[in-house]
């Protein structure tokens, strides 16, 4: 293998240990310790991906997070392998595969690269102006544009990878391991703070770590040496925690911060089974030290998207830190010092620099001084017009700049040059401080946004260059001096550091640099993963766009996985510069987390699978899944539906069940009814004023079904409560209803009637509920309880006995919801499935029949029962549900009962509860399907709605609940309810299908 | 994602909590005599201010206990913590 663009440099990079890997199929080796992008710059390739719109080549252009181009997919396992992945950042690992996205056949020819030829058609907003009309296209052409864009491929089978959440409490956290962040973690933790220091990459030290140059020393020795040693001195204290590879994601109000640690990504699949891939911190920090560094920016030229051009910072990383040359004839573009840093790393390595293209008039600072001293071409108050080279950057065009830079003036030079180095200036990483509610200043001599220390939230700082402090000798003094106040700490080892610079004295700024060519005829990238140009951001100008959000979404600048880190600025200086507007009043587009894409993985966490929500069973759960029971979820409760014997169907299991609880016994687990335990001497003024209807004068023993409104009149929820002793209850609420019910009477006991005496207790899973139905029911009971007499004198309808069964404590209610005699014996949970199965061996000879939820409702239905939350939609009232014979009108005041005569609830033209039976008895209607009375009316007026609907085995007919508008007076009426291929014609009835003189009850 | 102390056990996370809406407003001792519009006031309208906001909370996933919570709906800075029946620390 080739491995002529490596230099001997094996500081931060182990060239001896080789690592093979696949790009796009092509089997390439890199060492341990590159980026899968420093791996590839060493095999001489820098095309690695296609642009979203015009599918331009592209290559690497970054050394970092910032990285527009380089994004691939990794690994095609179809649940494992990783979409939209930068290059930059991926860590080299044994047997690494990795593909590039958004091209077809591939990258080196790619058939969308036709929409390069086509771009003067592709205007910013085209798909919006193209695919406008007809309206009715809109989905024939939302397939072709879906399909010729889009990144990268997702999974598409469950992930199988671990991903862990974990709560962080400290005193300090630093973000960032720069130089700022490494000194600011030192002195928090050596004064007795506890310290969190993060950094996204594997090695502390940011960019000084390899700034290895003679005009940068502190105390004698190069930047470089000097954070060496600090680094390994903060290693040893104590109080201080560092996590690398771990990058901040979000920064919450109240110093709450998300960082996601990558544990494994940078492993070989061997090396990875069983660990956890990603963990995501989630973080109190009582103060925050932000020193995220700052990013170098792109110059905006005719054709500046070339592989081969990159950031000169880049170009300096991957010689430096990575041993990699990124080019063998290379030449740098600037408006600033920075580029001459890269030159000199170069040049020690034997770099062949073919020139410098400075659009300032001059620069005399030390760092170009030494850079002069190499006899390098140095093209002074020069621009670059335009650039050539399809695959990969083969020349430039320069010319010299015009005294106002708006135009270029002379002959124009042609260099040969195989990959270009270009620095607009640096941007602070302002994201977390405007994340956590801070505000920007604009500082105009460099064009950079800072946070404003006047508008910043108490209890953090931000230090070093994402404050704007780009020069080694501002950095390590202001960070010393504000970290010392912020942490209130006197005397700091960095006091009197002698630090050594070249401070840049000229600065020249262009946002759109100018071309021999008009404008028109141009492509100068802004936004290079969204192929968004500087034309673009015109064009939406002219066309009446003012507000930077509303450029931004129209042009779609900075709306990729990168979210602009490299092209918000230009974007808002040539706005500012076309509208004459100054920059610090436009602003900027507002910074969202996450700083960099999170995977769902590390969001969910734990949370997968059974994990996701918890699921609740009963205590006789295991019996119904012995017994092939059907589930139905309701709220987290899993319970039984109906159970299908020899390949019944729902509609056969549950006509069958329905049909034995009313000729013999059905028996079913109703331990999911909420259960209140209500106590003290004011339990029954409580309940007074809970509930419609009074319960002052029911007798110690007995039940009663009560009715719960809303304060706005419409009912909430119901159920039957027991009153168990003088000061004692038991109240039950429907399965989804318990928890909210429980607050509510608890919201009013605390803060309404805190004079009342009453405690409340949830009790729901410490009883399990058997219910035990049908004309049989008495018989199954008397063989369970043998001493309890069951005769209707000793223990009648809407009454409660305490009992004992094989010496368990119980309470046995008899209580009806299908209109049978019936019991329910309410038990302690861990006795349940016993005292179950004692009912159902006793059932034996009476054909016992377990019966789920279904059957339930249906025998409810036949007895016009409601179902709260079916029947009832939080619009009914009592009255609207024909149900006036539970409100206590002689009682002062209940929850609700105000809202009772409000002139909306006293209207009779409600949507009132009525039973409805279809002209065809076999005919079943459809849930929630609506009536009408006339068919032919435009538009059809909805007068009501379908709420429960069963055929009743028992009726042999099929009957129905609705709500219709007037439904009172309408008994006797015809309506239709019409469905997709048919009219049914249904009459309304009372809610009552089904023994309506309640006989059965004490059958 | 703010911590609010709450005043039976201490500073806890958001997620504890749940926000019952705007604080003081008592339910009327005698709603019969009320008119619709007046029992509606009570009933339906509630303020939404941006800055300092009244409002009761319930450590739901704790102690169950409502209170009361004076919090700067602009920046989430809550400046008092007060239990049920308690006069509100600072001026209403």
């Amino acid at each position: 293998m080739s491995q002529e663009l490596r230099i001997n440099n094996n500081k931060f990079i182990d060239q001896t240990t080789r690592l093979s890997f696949k790009f796009n199929g092509e089997k390439l080796y890199g060492y341990k310790g590159d980026t899968l992008a420093s791996a590839l710059l060493a095999n001489n390739i820098h095309l690695v991906g296609r642009s979203f719109k015009y599918h331009r080549p592209r290559g690497i252009m970054t050394c970092g997070s910032e990285e527009p181009n380089a994004i691939v997919q990794i690994g095609n396992d179809p649940s494992l392998t990783d979409p939209n992945v930068r290059a930059t950042e991926i860590e080299l690992y044994e047997g690494l595969e990795a593909f590039s996205q958004n091209c077809w056949p591939n990258v080196k020819f790619d058939i969308g690269g036709i929409n390069n030829l086509l771009s003067p058609l592709l205007p910013a907003g085209f798909y919006y102006k193209t695919f406008m009309w007809p309206a009715s296209f809109w989905e024939k052409y939302e397939f072709f544009i879906r399909h010729s864009a889009g990144l990268g491929k997702s999974p598409t089978k469950p992930d199988r990878d671990i991903y862990d959440h974990k709560y962080y409490h400290c005193d300090v956290l630093v973000v960032g391991g720069g130089i700022s962040g490494i000194m600011a973690a030192k002195l928090s933790a050596e004064n007795n703070n506890e310290t969190l220091l993060i950094d996204d990459k594997n090695i502390l030290g940011g960019t000084t770590i390899y700034q290895n140059n003679d005009c940068f020393q502190i105390d004698g020795i190069h930047t470089n040496y000097w954070l060496e040693n600090e680094i390994k001195k903060i290693k040893n204290i104590k109080n201080l925690t560092i996590k690398t590879r771990t990058s901040l994601a979000a920064y919450h109000g109240y110093n709450y911060l998300l960082a996601k640690e990558n544990l494994s990504d940078h492993l070989s699949p061997d090396e990875r089974k069983n660990k956890i891939r990603q963990r995501l911190w989630k973080i109190r920090a009582k103060k925050v030290i932000i020193a995220t560094g700052s990013i170098e920016r792109p110059l905006i030229f005719n054709n500046n998207d070339r592989p081969g051009i990159m950031l000169s910072s880049a170009i300096k990383k991957f010689i430096d830190f990575y041993g990699v040359k990124t080019g063998k004839e290379i030449s740098l573009f600037t408006n600033n010092d920075s580029v001459y840093e890269t030159a000199i790393s170069l040049k020690k390595s034997g770099v062949n620099i073919i020139s410098i293209i400075d659009i300032r008039d001059k620069s005399s600072s030390k760092i170009v001084k030494e850079v002069e001293k190499h006899n390098i071409k140095i093209y002074w108050n020069h621009t670059i017009v335009n650039t050539e080279g399809y695959r990969r950057i083969s020349f430039i065009e320069i010319m010299k700049l015009s005294d106002d830079g708006s135009g270029v003036i002379g002959k124009k030079i042609k260099l040969k040059t195989d990959c270009l180095g270009i620095s607009g200036g640096w941007t602070p990483m302002v994201h977390l401080f405007t994340q956590s509610g801070g505000k920007l200043k604009f500082r105009s001599n460099d064009n950079v946004f800072l946070p404003d220390k006047n508008k910043t939230p108490s209890d953090q700082i931000s230090i070093g260059s994402c404050n704007g402090d780009f020069d080694i000798k501002d950095i390590i003094l202001n960070s010393n001096k504000d970290v010392k106040t912020f942490l209130g700490i006197e005397n700091s080892p960095f006091d009197n550091l002698k630090v050594e610079s070249s401070r840049e004295e000229m600065k020249r700024n262009i946002w759109l640099l100018p071309s021999d060519k008009p404008i028109g005829k141009t492509k100068p990238f802004l936004d290079f993963q969204n192929d968004s140009t500087a034309k673009d951001v015109k064009l939406a100008l002219r066309e009446g766009f003012k507000s930077i959000e509303h450029v931004k979404r129209y042009t779609t600048t900075g709306m990729g996985t990168d979210q602009g880190k490299l092209s918000n600025m230009h974007a808002l200086g040539i706005i500012a510069e076309t509208t004459g507007t100054n920059m610090g009043e436009l602003g900027t587009t507002t910074f969202r987390p996450p700083y960099t894409p999170l995977t769902f993985g590390a969001i969910v966490g734990r949370n997968v699978g059974e994990f996701f929500d918890h699921t609740r069973k009963t205590a006789m759960h295991n019996w119904h899944v012995q017994n092939k029971a059907k589930f139905e979820n309701v709220g987290q409760w899993k319970r039984a539906w109906y159970y299908p014997k020899n390949g019944e169907t729902m509609f056969e299991a549950v006509q069958r069940e329905s049909k034995a609880a009313r000729e013999s016994v059905g028996i079913l687990d109703a331990s999911t009814l909420g259960k209140i335990d209500i106590q003290g001497t004011d339990a029954s003024e409580f309940l007074n004023r809970v509930y419609t209807n009074a319960w002052s004068k029911l007798a110690v023993g007995k039940c009663r079904y009560g009715l719960m409104l809303n304060e706005d009149g419409m009912v909430y929820d119901d159920g039957v409560t027991t009153r168990l002793s003088e000061n004692h209850y038991i109240m039950t609420t429907t399965t989804g209803g318990a928890a909210n019910v429980l607050t509510k009477l608890e919201d009013y006991l605390q803060t309404e009637w805190p004079e009342l005496d009453v405690y409340l207790t949830t009790v729901t899973d410490h009883f399990s509920t058997i219910s035990i139905c049908g004309p049989n029911s008495k018989k199954i009971l008397s063989k369970v309880i043998p001493d309890l007499d069951l005769s209707d004198e000793n223990f009648p309808h809407m009454s409660f006995k305490n009992s004992i069964i094989n010496g368990i404590k119980c309470r046995v209610m008899r209580i009806s919801f299908t209109g049978e005699h019936s019991y329910e014996i309410n038990i302690q949970s861990n006795y349940a499935k016993h005292v179950w199965e004692l009912c159902m061996d006793a059932g034996k000879n009476y054909n016992i029949t377990p019966y789920g939820t279904e059957t339930m409702h249906l025998l409810r239905a036949e007895k016009g029962f409601i179902i709260t939350g079916q029947d009832t939609d939080g619009t009914m009232t009592p009255s609207d549900l024909q149900m006036d014979w539970i409100i206590g009108k002689k009682k002062f005041d209940f929850i609700g009962k105000r809202s009772l005569y409000r002139s909306d609830t006293i209207r009779d033209d409600r949507k009132q509860l009525v039973g409805l039976l279809t002209d065809d008895p076999k005919e079943i209607l459809e849930e929630g399907a609506q009536i009408v009375e006339k068919l032919n009316q435009k538009p059809v007026e909805m007068l009501g709605h379908v709420t429960s609907s069963y055929f009743s085995p028992n009726l042999n007919k099929s009957i129905a609940l609705a709500v219709i508008k007037s439904g009172k007076k309408l008994k006797g009426k015809k309506f239709f309810v019409p469905m997709e291929n048919k009219n049914i014609n249904v009459t309304v009835t009372d809610t009552v299908f089904f023994d309506k003189e309640n006989k059965r009850l004490n059958a | 994602m703010f911590i609010i102390n709450c005043p039976y056990c201490g500073e806890r996370d958001q997620t504890e909590f749940s926000s019952g809406g705007e604080a003081h407003i008592a339910r009327p001792k005698q709603p019969t005599e009320l008119s619709d519009d007046e029992w509606a006031e009570f009933l339906f309208m509630r303020k939404n201010i941006k800055g300092i906001q009244f409002e009761r909370w319930n450590h739901s996933h704790g102690c169950r206990k409502w209170f009361n919570v004076v919090r700067d709906t602009s920046n989430d800075k809550i400046h008092a913590v007060y239990k049920m029946g308690e006069k509100p620390p600072v001026n209403k």
